[in-house]
Protein backbone atom coordinates (compact mmCIF):
# COMPACT_ATOMS: atom_id res chain seq x y z
CA UNK A 1 0.00 0.00 0.00
CA UNK A 2 2.79 2.39 0.96
CA UNK A 3 4.71 1.43 -2.18
CA UNK A 4 1.69 2.23 -4.30
CA UNK A 5 1.32 5.57 -2.51
CA UNK A 6 4.98 6.50 -3.02
CA UNK A 7 4.83 5.51 -6.66
CA UNK A 8 1.81 7.71 -7.23
CA UNK A 9 3.40 10.64 -5.37
CA UNK A 10 6.59 10.27 -7.40
CA UNK A 11 4.64 10.19 -10.64
CA UNK A 12 2.59 13.28 -9.71
CA UNK A 13 5.67 15.30 -8.82
CA UNK A 14 7.80 14.15 -11.75
CA UNK A 15 5.10 14.82 -14.28
CA UNK A 16 4.49 18.18 -12.67
CA UNK A 17 0.82 17.49 -12.11
CA UNK A 18 1.10 18.80 -8.57
CA UNK A 19 3.67 20.96 -6.82
CA UNK A 20 3.48 19.42 -3.38
CA UNK A 21 2.25 16.18 -1.86
CA UNK A 22 0.84 16.59 1.63
CA UNK A 23 1.08 13.31 3.48
CA UNK A 24 2.26 11.49 6.56
CA UNK A 25 5.87 10.66 7.40
CA UNK A 26 7.79 9.25 10.39
CA UNK A 27 9.25 11.48 13.02
CA UNK A 28 12.99 11.11 13.61
CA UNK A 29 12.56 8.29 16.14
CA UNK A 30 9.91 6.49 14.10
CA UNK A 31 7.48 6.54 17.01
CA UNK A 32 4.85 8.92 15.61
CA UNK A 33 3.76 10.14 12.23
CA UNK A 34 3.78 13.83 11.41
CA UNK A 35 2.62 15.79 8.38
CA UNK A 36 5.19 15.96 5.58
CA UNK A 37 5.22 18.18 2.52
CA UNK A 38 7.00 16.54 -0.39
CA UNK A 39 8.08 18.80 -3.24
CA UNK A 40 10.97 16.73 -4.59
CA UNK A 41 10.10 13.37 -6.27
CA UNK A 42 13.19 11.81 -4.66
CA UNK A 43 11.65 12.39 -1.23
CA UNK A 44 8.50 10.44 -2.05
CA UNK A 45 9.85 7.48 -0.07
CA UNK A 46 9.29 9.48 3.11
CA UNK A 47 5.55 8.97 2.78
CA UNK A 48 3.99 6.39 5.05
CA UNK A 49 0.48 5.25 5.81
CA UNK A 50 -0.56 3.18 8.82
CA UNK A 51 -2.95 3.15 11.74
CA UNK A 52 -1.08 6.03 13.40
CA UNK A 53 -2.18 8.42 10.66
CA UNK A 54 -4.98 9.97 12.66
CA UNK A 55 -4.26 13.63 11.80
CA UNK A 56 -6.69 15.31 9.46
CA UNK A 57 -4.41 16.92 6.90
CA UNK A 58 -7.21 18.75 5.10
CA UNK A 59 -6.43 21.77 7.28
CA UNK A 60 -3.39 22.46 5.09
CA UNK A 61 -5.71 23.19 2.17
CA UNK A 62 -7.38 26.11 3.93
CA UNK A 63 -6.35 29.73 3.90
CA UNK A 64 -4.86 29.32 7.35
CA UNK A 65 -1.74 28.02 5.62
CA UNK A 66 -0.92 30.59 2.99
CA UNK A 67 2.69 29.39 2.68
CA UNK A 68 1.50 25.96 1.64
CA UNK A 69 -1.02 27.43 -0.77
CA UNK A 70 1.82 29.44 -2.30
CA UNK A 71 3.68 26.25 -3.24
CA UNK A 72 1.17 25.47 -5.96
CA UNK A 73 -1.38 22.77 -6.57
CA UNK A 74 -1.32 20.20 -3.77
CA UNK A 75 -2.00 16.49 -3.73
CA UNK A 76 -3.26 15.31 -0.37
CA UNK A 77 -3.12 11.90 1.25
CA UNK A 78 -6.55 11.58 2.78
CA UNK A 79 -8.61 8.97 4.56
CA UNK A 80 -12.34 8.93 3.93
CA UNK A 81 -12.98 11.01 7.04
CA UNK A 82 -10.48 13.65 5.91
CA UNK A 83 -12.14 13.75 2.50
CA UNK A 84 -15.39 14.71 4.22
CA UNK A 85 -13.70 17.91 5.39
CA UNK A 86 -12.34 18.56 1.91
CA UNK A 87 -15.87 18.13 0.53
CA UNK A 88 -17.17 20.79 2.94
CA UNK A 89 -14.31 23.12 2.01
CA UNK A 90 -15.18 22.65 -1.67
CA UNK A 91 -18.91 23.18 -1.12
CA UNK A 92 -18.15 26.37 0.82
CA UNK A 93 -15.90 27.68 -1.93
CA UNK A 94 -12.66 27.46 0.03
CA UNK A 95 -10.94 25.07 -2.36
CA UNK A 96 -11.74 24.42 -6.00
CA UNK A 97 -12.11 20.72 -6.67
CA UNK A 98 -9.79 21.01 -9.69
CA UNK A 99 -7.14 22.62 -7.54
CA UNK A 100 -6.52 19.65 -5.33
CA UNK A 101 -5.54 16.09 -6.18
CA UNK A 102 -7.04 13.73 -3.63
CA UNK A 103 -5.13 10.52 -2.97
CA UNK A 104 -7.80 8.51 -1.18
CA UNK A 105 -6.57 5.85 1.22
CA UNK A 106 -8.54 2.71 2.00
CA UNK A 107 -8.54 2.64 5.75
CA UNK A 108 -9.20 0.02 8.39
CA UNK A 109 -9.23 2.46 11.26
CA UNK A 110 -6.73 4.60 13.13
CA UNK A 111 -5.78 5.09 16.76
CA UNK A 112 -7.48 7.85 18.71
CA UNK A 113 -4.21 9.16 20.06
CA UNK A 114 -0.84 8.15 18.73
CA UNK A 115 0.54 7.57 22.22
CA UNK A 116 -2.00 4.75 22.72
CA UNK A 117 -0.31 2.70 20.00
CA UNK A 118 1.08 -0.62 21.24
CA UNK A 119 1.82 -2.15 17.85
CA UNK A 120 -1.69 -3.44 17.23
CA UNK A 121 -4.94 -1.75 16.26
CA UNK A 122 -7.70 -2.88 18.61
CA UNK A 123 -11.27 -1.64 18.93
CA UNK A 124 -10.70 0.09 22.24
CA UNK A 125 -8.02 2.45 20.93
CA UNK A 126 -10.03 3.47 17.87
CA UNK A 127 -11.98 6.74 17.99
CA UNK A 128 -15.78 6.65 17.77
CA UNK A 129 -15.69 7.82 14.16
CA UNK A 130 -13.90 4.63 13.09
CA UNK A 131 -16.55 2.41 14.69
CA UNK A 132 -19.24 4.14 12.63
CA UNK A 133 -17.20 4.83 9.51
CA UNK A 134 -19.08 4.84 6.21
CA UNK A 135 -16.08 5.92 4.19
CA UNK A 136 -13.41 3.33 4.80
CA UNK A 137 -13.40 3.17 1.03
CA UNK A 138 -12.90 6.87 0.25
CA UNK A 139 -15.82 8.47 -1.56
CA UNK A 140 -14.40 11.49 -3.44
CA UNK A 141 -10.99 10.83 -4.91
CA UNK A 142 -8.71 11.16 -7.90
CA UNK A 143 -7.09 7.83 -7.12
CA UNK A 144 -7.70 5.18 -4.47
CA UNK A 145 -4.72 3.50 -2.85
CA UNK A 146 -5.14 0.12 -1.18
CA UNK A 147 -7.58 -2.73 -1.40
CA UNK A 148 -11.29 -2.42 -0.94
CA UNK A 149 -12.24 -2.62 2.74
CA UNK A 150 -15.29 -4.64 3.65
CA UNK A 151 -16.99 -2.88 6.54
CA UNK A 152 -20.59 -1.97 7.18
CA UNK A 153 -21.18 0.59 9.91
CA UNK A 154 -23.82 -0.29 12.53
CA UNK A 155 -27.26 1.16 11.92
CA UNK A 156 -27.41 2.83 15.32
CA UNK A 157 -24.20 4.80 15.88
CA UNK A 158 -22.09 3.10 18.53
CA UNK A 159 -19.14 4.09 20.63
CA UNK A 160 -18.44 6.10 23.73
CA UNK A 161 -19.64 9.43 22.35
CA UNK A 162 -23.06 8.15 21.38
CA UNK A 163 -23.51 6.20 24.62
CA UNK A 164 -22.74 9.41 26.42
CA UNK A 165 -25.28 11.37 24.33
CA UNK A 166 -27.99 8.81 25.14
CA UNK A 167 -27.06 9.01 28.80
CA UNK A 168 -27.16 12.80 28.56
CA UNK A 169 -30.64 12.87 27.09
CA UNK A 170 -31.91 11.23 30.28
CA UNK A 171 -30.26 13.79 32.56
CA UNK A 172 -31.95 16.86 34.01
CA UNK A 173 -30.93 20.31 32.72
CA UNK A 174 -29.19 21.00 36.03
CA UNK A 175 -27.04 17.86 35.73
CA UNK A 176 -26.09 18.74 32.17
CA UNK A 177 -25.28 22.28 33.16
CA UNK A 178 -23.02 21.14 35.99
CA UNK A 179 -21.29 18.67 33.67
CA UNK A 180 -20.48 21.28 31.07
CA UNK A 181 -19.53 24.04 33.45
CA UNK A 182 -17.18 21.60 35.12
CA UNK A 183 -15.56 20.83 31.76
CA UNK A 184 -15.57 24.35 30.32
CA UNK A 185 -14.04 25.56 33.57
CA UNK A 186 -10.83 23.90 32.52
CA UNK A 187 -10.71 25.68 29.17
CA UNK A 188 -7.59 27.83 28.97
CA UNK A 189 -8.67 29.64 25.80
CA UNK A 190 -5.72 28.39 23.81
CA UNK A 191 -8.02 27.99 20.76
CA UNK A 192 -6.30 24.74 19.80
CA UNK A 193 -9.76 23.41 18.92
CA UNK A 194 -10.13 26.18 16.37
CA UNK A 195 -6.59 25.89 15.01
CA UNK A 196 -6.87 22.14 14.50
CA UNK A 197 -10.17 22.42 12.64
CA UNK A 198 -10.16 22.64 8.87
CA UNK A 199 -13.63 24.16 8.89
CA UNK A 200 -12.73 27.02 11.26
CA UNK A 201 -11.05 28.95 8.49
CA UNK A 202 -12.29 32.54 9.11
CA UNK A 203 -9.58 35.14 8.57
CA UNK A 204 -10.71 36.76 11.77
CA UNK A 205 -12.49 34.61 14.25
CA UNK A 206 -15.39 36.17 16.15
CA UNK A 207 -13.45 35.70 19.37
CA UNK A 208 -10.55 37.78 18.02
CA UNK A 209 -12.80 40.73 17.29
CA UNK A 210 -12.79 43.22 20.11
CA UNK A 211 -14.93 46.08 18.89
CA UNK A 212 -17.38 45.06 20.16
CA UNK A 213 -16.02 42.15 22.10
CA UNK A 214 -18.72 39.50 22.08
CA UNK A 215 -16.70 36.77 23.71
CA UNK A 216 -14.53 37.48 26.69
CA UNK A 217 -11.01 36.36 25.97
CA UNK A 218 -9.78 35.72 29.50
CA UNK A 219 -9.99 32.12 30.66
CA UNK A 220 -12.98 32.94 32.83
CA UNK A 221 -16.02 30.70 33.07
CA UNK A 222 -18.27 33.28 31.49
CA UNK A 223 -16.18 33.64 28.36
CA UNK A 224 -15.36 29.94 28.31
CA UNK A 225 -19.01 29.04 28.07
CA UNK A 226 -19.68 31.64 25.37
CA UNK A 227 -16.67 30.52 23.34
CA UNK A 228 -17.45 26.83 23.50
CA UNK A 229 -21.11 27.36 22.66
CA UNK A 230 -20.35 29.59 19.71
CA UNK A 231 -17.63 27.31 18.41
CA UNK A 232 -20.15 24.46 18.38
CA UNK A 233 -22.84 26.66 16.86
CA UNK A 234 -20.58 27.83 14.03
CA UNK A 235 -19.84 24.20 13.20
CA UNK A 236 -23.46 23.08 13.32
CA UNK A 237 -24.36 21.40 10.06
CA UNK A 238 -20.73 21.49 8.92
CA UNK A 239 -18.75 19.46 11.43
CA UNK A 240 -17.80 16.04 10.11
CA UNK A 241 -16.93 14.71 13.57
CA UNK A 242 -13.31 14.09 12.65
CA UNK A 243 -12.41 14.69 16.28
CA UNK A 244 -9.36 16.88 15.73
CA UNK A 245 -10.63 19.56 18.14
CA UNK A 246 -10.99 17.09 20.95
CA UNK A 247 -7.63 15.51 20.19
CA UNK A 248 -5.98 18.93 20.21
CA UNK A 249 -7.63 20.09 23.45
CA UNK A 250 -5.02 20.24 26.23
CA UNK A 251 -7.78 20.35 28.85
CA UNK A 252 -9.53 17.20 27.58
CA UNK A 253 -12.89 18.87 27.09
CA UNK A 254 -15.21 16.36 25.38
CA UNK A 255 -15.87 18.56 22.35
CA UNK A 256 -16.85 15.63 20.18
CA UNK A 257 -19.81 15.06 22.45
CA UNK A 258 -21.34 18.40 21.61
CA UNK A 259 -20.28 18.20 17.94
CA UNK A 260 -21.89 14.80 17.52
CA UNK A 261 -25.04 15.98 19.25
CA UNK A 262 -25.29 18.89 16.82
CA UNK A 263 -24.72 16.54 13.89
CA UNK A 264 -27.56 14.33 15.16
CA UNK A 265 -29.88 17.34 15.44
CA UNK A 266 -29.05 18.44 11.91
CA UNK A 267 -29.58 14.94 10.57
CA UNK A 268 -32.93 14.64 12.30
CA UNK A 269 -34.16 18.09 11.38
CA UNK A 270 -32.87 18.56 7.86
CA UNK A 271 -31.84 15.06 6.80
CA UNK A 272 -28.34 16.31 6.13
CA UNK A 273 -25.08 14.48 6.69
CA UNK A 274 -22.03 16.64 6.23
CA UNK A 275 -19.15 15.75 3.98
CA UNK A 276 -20.72 13.55 1.33
CA UNK A 277 -22.00 15.76 -1.47
CA UNK A 278 -20.08 18.81 -2.60
CA UNK A 279 -22.97 20.07 -4.72
CA UNK A 280 -25.22 20.28 -1.68
CA UNK A 281 -25.15 23.43 0.43
CA UNK A 282 -24.61 23.05 4.18
CA UNK A 283 -28.02 23.26 5.92
CA UNK A 284 -27.43 26.54 7.73
CA UNK A 285 -27.06 28.62 4.58
CA UNK A 286 -30.20 27.39 2.85
CA UNK A 287 -33.78 26.90 4.00
CA UNK A 288 -37.05 25.29 3.11
CA UNK A 289 -40.37 27.01 3.78
CA UNK A 290 -41.64 23.79 5.35
CA UNK A 291 -38.83 23.51 7.92
CA UNK A 292 -40.05 22.42 11.32
CA UNK A 293 -41.02 25.18 13.71
CA UNK A 294 -42.97 23.36 16.40
CA UNK A 295 -40.82 25.02 19.05
CA UNK A 296 -41.75 28.52 17.88
CA UNK A 297 -44.90 29.85 19.47
CA UNK B 1 -56.12 44.59 39.49
CA UNK B 2 -55.06 41.81 41.81
CA UNK B 3 -52.91 40.38 39.01
CA UNK B 4 -51.14 43.66 38.54
CA UNK B 5 -50.38 44.11 42.21
CA UNK B 6 -48.91 40.60 42.29
CA UNK B 7 -46.61 41.34 39.40
CA UNK B 8 -45.21 44.42 41.07
CA UNK B 9 -45.34 43.21 44.64
CA UNK B 10 -42.63 44.99 46.63
CA UNK B 11 -39.69 42.79 47.64
CA UNK B 12 -40.69 39.90 45.37
CA UNK B 13 -38.45 38.60 42.63
CA UNK B 14 -38.90 40.48 39.37
CA UNK B 15 -37.32 38.66 36.45
CA UNK B 16 -35.45 40.48 33.72
CA UNK B 17 -36.65 39.39 30.30
CA UNK B 18 -34.76 40.40 27.18
CA UNK B 19 -36.80 40.41 24.00
CA UNK B 20 -34.85 40.41 20.75
CA UNK B 21 -37.40 41.46 18.17
CA UNK B 22 -37.50 42.34 14.51
CA UNK B 23 -38.26 45.87 13.43
CA UNK B 24 -41.02 45.06 10.99
CA UNK B 25 -43.38 42.70 12.75
CA UNK B 26 -42.88 42.06 16.44
CA UNK B 27 -41.69 45.55 17.27
CA UNK B 28 -44.63 46.98 15.39
CA UNK B 29 -46.86 44.52 17.25
CA UNK B 30 -45.47 45.72 20.57
CA UNK B 31 -45.94 49.28 19.36
CA UNK B 32 -49.57 48.55 18.58
CA UNK B 33 -49.99 47.13 22.08
CA UNK B 34 -48.62 50.42 23.39
CA UNK B 35 -50.73 52.72 21.26
CA UNK B 36 -53.78 50.59 22.08
CA UNK B 37 -52.95 51.17 25.76
CA UNK B 38 -52.78 47.50 26.56
CA UNK B 39 -51.07 46.71 29.78
CA UNK B 40 -48.47 44.00 30.20
CA UNK B 41 -45.68 43.03 32.58
CA UNK B 42 -43.00 45.70 32.79
CA UNK B 43 -40.22 43.10 33.10
CA UNK B 44 -39.41 42.99 29.44
CA UNK B 45 -36.53 44.91 27.84
CA UNK B 46 -37.00 45.15 24.11
CA UNK B 47 -34.04 45.20 21.75
CA UNK B 48 -35.07 46.14 18.24
CA UNK B 49 -33.13 44.62 15.36
CA UNK B 50 -33.67 44.98 11.63
CA UNK B 51 -34.63 41.34 11.12
CA UNK B 52 -34.59 38.00 12.91
CA UNK B 53 -31.90 37.06 10.44
CA UNK B 54 -29.75 39.67 12.19
CA UNK B 55 -30.09 37.91 15.54
CA UNK B 56 -26.82 36.16 16.14
CA UNK B 57 -26.93 33.38 18.75
CA UNK B 58 -24.28 35.42 20.53
CA UNK B 59 -26.94 38.02 21.34
CA UNK B 60 -28.83 35.41 23.33
CA UNK B 61 -25.68 34.31 25.15
CA UNK B 62 -24.81 37.93 25.86
CA UNK B 63 -28.26 38.61 27.26
CA UNK B 64 -27.87 35.74 29.72
CA UNK B 65 -24.34 36.87 30.51
CA UNK B 66 -25.61 40.34 31.34
CA UNK B 67 -28.09 38.94 33.81
CA UNK B 68 -31.26 38.20 31.89
CA UNK B 69 -33.42 35.57 33.55
CA UNK B 70 -35.22 34.81 30.33
CA UNK B 71 -34.82 35.61 26.65
CA UNK B 72 -37.50 35.92 24.02
CA UNK B 73 -36.71 35.97 20.34
CA UNK B 74 -39.47 37.03 18.01
CA UNK B 75 -39.99 38.03 14.41
CA UNK B 76 -42.27 37.89 11.40
CA UNK B 77 -44.32 34.82 10.56
CA UNK B 78 -42.78 32.59 7.88
CA UNK B 79 -43.47 34.15 4.51
CA UNK B 80 -43.87 37.67 5.93
CA UNK B 81 -40.21 38.67 6.20
CA UNK B 82 -39.50 42.21 5.05
CA UNK B 83 -36.27 40.90 3.56
CA UNK B 84 -37.98 37.86 2.02
CA UNK B 85 -36.10 35.09 3.79
CA UNK B 86 -34.43 36.36 6.98
CA UNK B 87 -36.77 34.50 9.26
CA UNK B 88 -36.41 31.25 7.31
CA UNK B 89 -32.66 31.38 7.77
CA UNK B 90 -32.91 32.27 11.44
CA UNK B 91 -35.39 29.45 12.00
CA UNK B 92 -32.78 26.96 10.81
CA UNK B 93 -30.18 28.57 13.01
CA UNK B 94 -32.49 28.36 16.02
CA UNK B 95 -33.10 24.65 15.48
CA UNK B 96 -29.37 24.12 15.95
CA UNK B 97 -28.96 26.67 18.69
CA UNK B 98 -31.96 25.52 20.70
CA UNK B 99 -30.62 21.97 20.62
CA UNK B 100 -27.24 23.24 21.74
CA UNK B 101 -28.70 25.23 24.62
CA UNK B 102 -30.78 22.24 25.72
CA UNK B 103 -27.74 20.00 25.55
CA UNK B 104 -25.77 22.47 27.65
CA UNK B 105 -28.47 22.36 30.28
CA UNK B 106 -30.22 25.69 29.89
CA UNK B 107 -33.86 25.33 30.89
CA UNK B 108 -35.95 25.87 27.77
CA UNK B 109 -38.53 27.71 29.84
CA UNK B 110 -36.02 30.55 29.89
CA UNK B 111 -35.56 30.78 26.14
CA UNK B 112 -38.59 31.36 23.94
CA UNK B 113 -39.07 31.77 20.23
CA UNK B 114 -42.17 33.18 18.61
CA UNK B 115 -43.68 34.68 15.50
CA UNK B 116 -45.68 37.86 16.14
CA UNK B 117 -46.98 40.04 13.34
CA UNK B 118 -47.59 43.80 13.43
CA UNK B 119 -51.28 43.26 14.12
CA UNK B 120 -50.88 40.69 16.89
CA UNK B 121 -50.69 43.06 19.85
CA UNK B 122 -52.85 40.72 21.91
CA UNK B 123 -50.54 37.78 21.20
CA UNK B 124 -47.58 39.92 22.26
CA UNK B 125 -49.23 40.93 25.52
CA UNK B 126 -50.20 37.33 26.32
CA UNK B 127 -46.76 36.05 25.45
CA UNK B 128 -44.93 38.58 27.60
CA UNK B 129 -47.25 37.90 30.51
CA UNK B 130 -46.84 34.13 30.15
CA UNK B 131 -43.06 34.24 29.74
CA UNK B 132 -42.69 36.61 32.68
CA UNK B 133 -44.84 34.43 34.93
CA UNK B 134 -43.02 31.29 33.87
CA UNK B 135 -39.58 32.75 34.50
CA UNK B 136 -40.79 34.28 37.73
CA UNK B 137 -41.86 30.84 38.91
CA UNK B 138 -38.43 29.47 38.00
CA UNK B 139 -36.68 32.17 39.99
CA UNK B 140 -33.51 34.01 39.08
CA UNK B 141 -31.09 32.32 36.67
CA UNK B 142 -28.56 31.75 39.41
CA UNK B 143 -26.69 29.08 37.46
CA UNK B 144 -25.62 31.58 34.87
CA UNK B 145 -25.20 34.44 37.27
CA UNK B 146 -22.83 32.35 39.38
CA UNK B 147 -20.39 31.87 36.54
CA UNK B 148 -20.34 35.62 36.03
CA UNK B 149 -18.64 36.17 39.34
Amino acid sequence: MEEQLRKEARRLLTEGEVAVVIGYGWNSRKTRVTPVFITNPDDADKLVFNALCVNNLSIYLTRKYKDIKALGKPAIVAKGCDIKNIVICVSEGQVARDNVYIIGMSCTGVVYKQELWQGELTDNIMPTKCHNCEVRNPHVTDIVIGDKVDFTPPEEPTGMVFDKIREFDRKTPKERWDFWIDHFNRCIKCYACRQACSLCYCERCITDKNQPQWIETSAHERGNLAWNLIRAQHLTGRCTECGECERACPANIPLNLVNSKQALIVKESFGYKSGFDMEEHPPMIVYKPEDKDDFIK
Amino acid sequence: MSEKSQATAPGGFEPKITALVCNWCTYAGADLAGTSRMEYRPNVRIVKLPCTGRIDPLFIIKAFEKGADGVLVSGCHPGDCHYTAGNYHSRRRWVGFKGLMEFTGIDMRRLHFSWISASEAIKWVDLINNVTDEVKALGPFTDYQQINE
